[in-house]
């Protein structure tokens, strides 16, 4: 520390960033399954694609904490004024989070299946579709005065919004085909590729018609995205993202197991690239920079330490307990 | 539905709704998890069948009670922001980074080993499978011990400074998390949670001790193994745990006087000893404390040791600092109140066990079955205690619980209010009424764990066997 400064904000910015990204991974083909689910045939068959998930699904969403406690800690004003102005969305996420969660717990387990895998496949919907609608509304713009929310309290419903939504729901419908694909076998790892054909198309033009749309939102988007020297740096990003759509289609074409699933994340990680070139260095456009948002020094510091030591172990026993559970499910569940 | 509430009385009553549903889980889950160490370690030093049979009953128990605390506790986590966005600007710096610790150190922790101490039995071996359930017993005492932290440092906070945007900033991190009170409420607790836990088994053994009397051969092994082990705890822990409640109150006499004087219903300050206050009817609008009945100079001997002991009352204070006095004074009776007759069951099932009758005194039974849940009550009446008693402020006299809230209109509040608590209680009335059924069952030979849970072999209806695989078993 000693003469060299060392700019903890923008490492903070980058860590919030991965804890998203890493739920967006992990949680994404997870709730993808609820949203799938009315989809799958009844009985075995999601008994196999609910037990492919029911040994990390925890894990998965303690990363949404991890963001939304890491937002409080390095960007306290940020999540001030984010949290009211996406306040329905956001109870509507954690709304849907406890019908999904509970449903896991509680599912077979009563003679009620019918209304558990429905609660399963709504909350898990709900979820992915809140999510979406919250990034949408921060990306279109908040209203801030002093330091506090200054809008009302539906300004986040608007057409781009809703199409944000509709774009996280396919996306993570498409993460959830993808990771059936390469976890299971027989009919519904065949339902799943035809499901894939689809919700990778659905997910590629949702992309589109979004990326269209942001620019339009506001000046500083357009000029960062079209203009030079801005489009030197973003050109790459949708040459990239048709590469490997490209790619995702011959994968499923040679009915490849894995490749499907890592080509879709390659898509939501170029995405992900793509947001962060809009809203760099805004955490709530258009009027918050993450260094007018950051918590003090000794805040970022000592929360620093805790990630440097913390998440690499965290990342081992992770890949530790998908290793224990790996290979292909039956619907028998773990024995 | 709520009149003209004001937005930050609904916020106050969702916070209040949502946490106290949520603390039910973690309660279970802290004790539970060491609970269910001891039992596979006792099974894996002793080789006795009667604990791995009794792990695989409670495993799915906390199964359910986990699942139902991480769902709840997201929502914890969020409702910071949404509804106490100013609270997260001023305090975020301070508060922020030590919950991010609890879900960096406990959280994963928990999740990442719980997969493995409920499925991986069979894949990972007993050795691993140990540490799996070691490791999520830990992280339920790590989440314990952050999450005091930062409700210690709000009700004594020290180690920090205020800049010009009106932020607490951490100046000293040791001084923050070793705050005054934190050591105490920790203790508390943690010993909450294992009592809690204790009566829960106890009042499930107990339920089955009364059921299996009648049966040839007598209660099964589990059933009398359970009951003993929860009455070696009440007998051990009850007591304790009123010595910690009483150091407790001392620390907090000493740094939140206005709370103890709301705890004993002291409106007016006594110079020369003050009265021990068993029941009594507080009147705040007057201050004072009507149809009172006390036992005179017993309240300074608790609370200084000298029963001439000058304490102060609320009179001492400004009436807008007063602690709403009703609540607290009674949910501290409430929760004092159940202490003592854990204790006391405690000494019963010592006296029946000096006199090999511990599983024939079926009084003493019932008695274990009503106090079944009674911890659960405790708990939310202690938390609701110190809670309330904080008031008006979120930073014990730096920042007033008015001034924290969101700038939210009161609809928005009332409408997400509506939607937590009919949701919560579908959900987790759905969710408790799973545990009871699981625990309806008796725990026999061949119990199966977690792994009986989510599997459907069925299409459709789920036939009891599956749920009860004991069913089949005796068969």
């Amino acid at each position: 520390m000693t003469g060299v400064s060392i700019d903890l904000t923008l490492i903070w910015a980058g860590i919030i960033a991965f804890a998203v990204f890493a739920y967006v991974v992990m949680d994404g083909f997870d709730l993808g399954i609820g949203i799938l689910f009315p989809l799958l045939d009844k009985g075995p068959v999601r008994s196999a694609a609910i037990n492919s998930i029911a040994p990390v699904w925890d894990g998965n969403e303690t990363w949404l904490v991890l963001g939304g406690g890491g937002l409080l800690a390095a960007f306290p004003l940020a999540y001030a004024i984010i949290m009211p102005a996406v306040y329905v969305p956001v109870i509507l996420m954690l709304l849907g989070l406890v019908f999904r969660g509970v449903a896991f717990e509680f599912r077979a387990r009563t003679g009620r299946l019918w209304l558990w895998d429905g609660a399963f496949a709504f909350g898990s919907t709900l979820a992915a579709l809140a999510q979406g609608v919250t990034l949408g509304a921060i990306l279109q713009g908040v209203k801030v005065a002093g330091r506090g929310y200054a809008g009302g309290w539906w300004d986040w419903l608007t057409p781009f919004t809703l199409l944000t939504g509709i774009a996280v729901v396919t996306g993570y419908a498409l993460l959830g085909a993808c990771w059936l694909i390469w976890r299971t076998e027989g009919a519904l790892q065949n339902r799943c590729f035809a499901l894939a054909r689809w919700l990778g198309i659905g997910t590629l033009a949702a992309l589109v018609a979004v990326s269209a749309a942001t620019p339009f939102l506001s000046y500083d988007y357009y000029g960062r995205w079209l203009r030079a020297p801005g489009i030197y740096l973003t050109a790459p990003v949708p040459i990239l993202v048709g590469l490997t759509a490209l790619l995702f289609a011959r994968a499923l074409a040679k009915r490849a197991e894995l490749a499907p699933f890592l080509l879709a994340l390659g898509v939501f990680l170029l995405g992900f690239i793509g947001l962060g070139i809009s809203m760099f260095p805004y955490l709530v456009p258009p009027s918050v920079t993450i260094y007018q948002a950051a918590s003090p020094r000794a805040s970022q510091l000592f929360m620093l330490v805790g990630v440097g030591i913390m998440v690499p172990i965290i990342l081992v026993y992770t890949g530790y307990a998908y290793w224990v559970f790996r290979g292909k499910v039956g619907h028998e569940g773990y024995h | 539905m709520f009149g003209n509430a004001s937005a930050i009385d609904l916020a106050r009553a969702q916070f209040a709704f949502t946490v106290s549903f949520h603390f039910i889980f973690p309660a279970l889950s802290i004790g539970l998890a060491s609970y269910l160490a001891v039992l596979e370690g006792l099974w894996l030093k002793t080789g006795r069948d009667v604990y791995h049979t009794l792990f695989k009953y409670w495993v799915k128990i906390f199964a359910v009670a986990f699942g139902m605390g991480v769902v709840s506790g997201i929502v914890m986590a969020y409702q910071f922001g949404t509804n106490w966005a100013v609270y997260s600007d001023k305090a975020g710096p301070v508060v922020g980074p030590l919950m991010a610790y609890e879900v960096l150190t406990a959280f994963f922790l928990e999740a990442g080993f719980l997969g493995v101490m409920l499925f991986g039995q069979e894949k990972v071996g007993k050795a691993l499978h140990f540490t799996a359930t070691l490791a999520v017993a830990a992280g339920t005492f790590i989440s314990a011990f952050w999450i005091i932290v930062v409700n210690s440092w709000m009700q004594t906070p020290q180690g920090f400074g205020v800049n010009q945007q009106g932020q607490f900033v951490p100046l000293d991190w040791l001084a923050v998390i070793f705050n005054p009170s934190m050591p105490y409420r920790l203790v508390h607790t943690v010993l909450g949670a294992y009592l809690t836990v204790a009566f829960v088994v106890g009042g499930v053994g107990a339920w089955h001790l009364l059921r299996e009397r009648r049966r040839p051969g007598g209660p099964s092994e589990g059933t009398k193994v359970m009951f003993s082990m929860a009455m070696w705890m009440a007998a051990l822990v009850a007591p304790l745990q009123i010595v910690a409640g009483h150091t407790q109150g001392t620390n907090t006499q000493q740094y939140q006087p206005a709370k103890v004087a709301a705890m004993e219903g002291n409106y007016r300050s006594y110079p020369d000893g003050a009265p021990l206050t068993l029941f009594g009817i507080p009147d705040q609008k007057a201050g004072i404390l009507r149809d009172a009945l006390a036992l005179p100079g017993l309240g300074s001997l608790i609370l200084k040791g000298d029963r001439h002991a000058a304490v102060d009352g609320l009179d001492k204070f400004a009436r807008a600092d007063w602690p709403p006095v009703q609540i607290v004074f009674w949910s501290f009776r409430i929760m004092v109140g159940i202490g003592l007759a854990m204790a006391a069951l405690g000494a019963w099932s010592l006296l029946a066990r000096a006199r090999h009758r511990l599983f024939d005194w079926s009084w003493m039974h019932r008695l274990a079955v009503l106090l079944g849940p009674s911890g659960f009550v405790a708990v939310i009446a202690g938390w609701a205690t110190t809670e309330s008693g904080r008031q008006p402020f979120t930073v014990y006299h730096w920042l007033r619980t008015a001034q924290s809230v969101s700038p939210l209109a009161a609809p928005a509040v009332a409408s997400s209010l509506i939607a937590f608590v009919v949701v919560y209680f579908a959900v987790f009335g759905a969710g408790t009424w799973f545990i009871l059924i699981l625990m309806a069952g008796s725990p026999e030979p061949g119990e199966r764990g977690a792994e009986a849970l989510d599997t459907t072999r069925t299409a459709g209806l789920t036939p009891l066997p599956q749920t009860h695989p004991n069913a089949m078993v005796a068969q």
